[in-house]
């Protein structure tokens, strides 16, 4: 038997009606182990204008790189309470923030360690599909030879990477089109 | 290391692209450059789960969270979320919002001059069944106007957020209604190429699901990517 995956579209103006209920922005509480980290950013559209009305979604494994899915068979430790999803819609101005831990390495297909990263989605009116992206982290020799990060433009590998602003603070924006756009993989959907 | 095999691709057509000047709100958002192929990873075949505790069983009936009745039509949406595989997706998060019957939505943003319902919230969300099996109670939705171009109005639409087993199955979609006369006009709804996937999005009206005296049944089922039938590139 053979289906087609019904058709995306967008989640509109009013997503927040449905949407916020399961919000959360502190993706490891602090029992959680890691290296803790403040990551914030704002989504601008074409224009350099912030986008108010995007949701983003995030997942990423715990400190040990174990994801919290039966999927993930690695026989690493698990941390309870700790899920790996985040999801804050935007401000006013386009904001978002999320306290998390650095994830640590998850093995990529071809069995070597991907370079830790989050996996992003961002939402929004106008986005009939959403908008897959990752972050990666500052000062990480294995920036170099991730996965994911050496399929893209050496010139464009940089909008995939947060930027220290103080300890434990990083920056990560989203440039939805135009100069800096962000670099956004295709997964299917 | 033995890799699971990731999700299978969209079929071509099947799914709107991120620019559609016709649908205004596209134009600055949806990216200029071309996305970047990535095969599924670890990170793409995993994904948030959400189990019995993060769920309010009551919030499937959106009739019942004020103290009275909510204004408008009673219905059922229901149907099945299965993979492109015909399996069901069992114990799924599915969430819905909506606009009132009088086409306003419960939101700060939402300037449309019709009036609120104060026992209509229009959020609701359940889990799948063992079998994929969803069920809403819910108030038939109003049409109402947008900023799109002149004299714009949206046909009649539920909002669905799916989840399914991995972060590559996440789906956000609108249900529509059988014979809606806005449809052919909708910028929305015709983004997709494949008229045939464009109209799967249209519920059908249901009488196994109706029920006598009380409130009339639509049926969607939804489908979510399904396991490559190959392993992961290696």
């Amino acid at each position: 038997m053979s289906l087609q995956a019904t058709t995306s579209h967008t989640v509109g103006p009013f997503f927040s009606i449905g949407l916020t209920r399961l919000k959360q922005d502190e993706i490891a509480g602090p029992g959680v182990a890691g290296e803790r980290v403040v990551i914030s950013g704002r989504i601008l559209d074409g224009d350099g204008n912030p986008v108010p009305d995007a949701l983003v979604e995030l997942w990423q494994a715990n400190s040990h790189g174990k994801y919290a899915h039966p999927d993930d068979k690695q026989q690493k430790p698990v941390e309870p309470g700790f899920t790996g999803y985040g999801r804050m819609p935007t401000t006013d101005d386009g904001r978002f923030r999320f306290t998390t831990i650095k994830p640590g390495p998850v093995p990529g297909p071809d069995g070597k360690p991907q370079a830790p990263h989050i996996a992003v989605s961002v939402f929004s009116r106008g986005l009939q599909r959403r908008l897959v992206t990752r972050i990666y982290f500052p000062d990480e020799p294995a920036n170099a030879a991730d996965y994911a990060l050496v399929r893209v433009p050496a010139e464009r590998r940089s909008t995939l990477i947060a930027k220290k602003t103080a300890p434990g603070q990083l920056e990560w924006n989203v440039i939805l089109q135009g100069a800096g756009e962000t670099v956004f993989f295709d997964i299917g959907l | 290391m033995a890799s699971s095999p990731g999700y299978r691709r969209p079929y071509p057509g099947t799914q709107p692209n991120h620019l559609h000047p016709i649908y205004r709100s596209s134009i600055k958002r949806a990216p200029a450059h071309p996305l970047i192929l990535l095969p599924h990873t670890l990170t793409e075949i995993t994904g948030p789960v959400f189990g019995p505790e993060s769920i309010d069983v009551k919030a499937c009936d959106l009739t019942k969270q004020g103290h009275g009745d909510p204004l408008g039509e009673r219905i059922i949406v229901s149907g099945r979320v299965l993979d492109e595989n015909g399996r069901p997706v069992p114990r799924t998060l599915v969430e819905i919002w909506q606009a009132n019957s009088a086409g306003r939505y419960l939101h700060r943003n939402d300037q449309h001059n019709a009036p609120l319902d104060p026992n209509f919230t229009g959020a609701g969300h359940t889990l799948t069944d063992d079998e994929g099996r969803y069920r809403f109670v819910t108030i038939r939705p109003g049409e109402y106007p947008w900023g799109n171009h002149y004299n714009a109005w949206r046909p009649a639409h539920i909002h669905f957020s799916l989840f399914g087993p991995a972060f590559a199955t996440r789906l956000v979609t609108q249900m529509y209604f059988p014979g809606d006369p806005l449809l052919p006009y909708d910028p929305i709804f015709n983004c997709t190429a494949d008229e045939k996937a464009r109209n799967r999005l249209i519920s059908l009206f249901d009488w196994e699901t109706t029920m006598p005296v009380h409130a009339l049944g639509y049926k969607f089922d939804i489908i979510l990517s399904g396991r490559d039938a190959t392993p992961m590139e290696l």
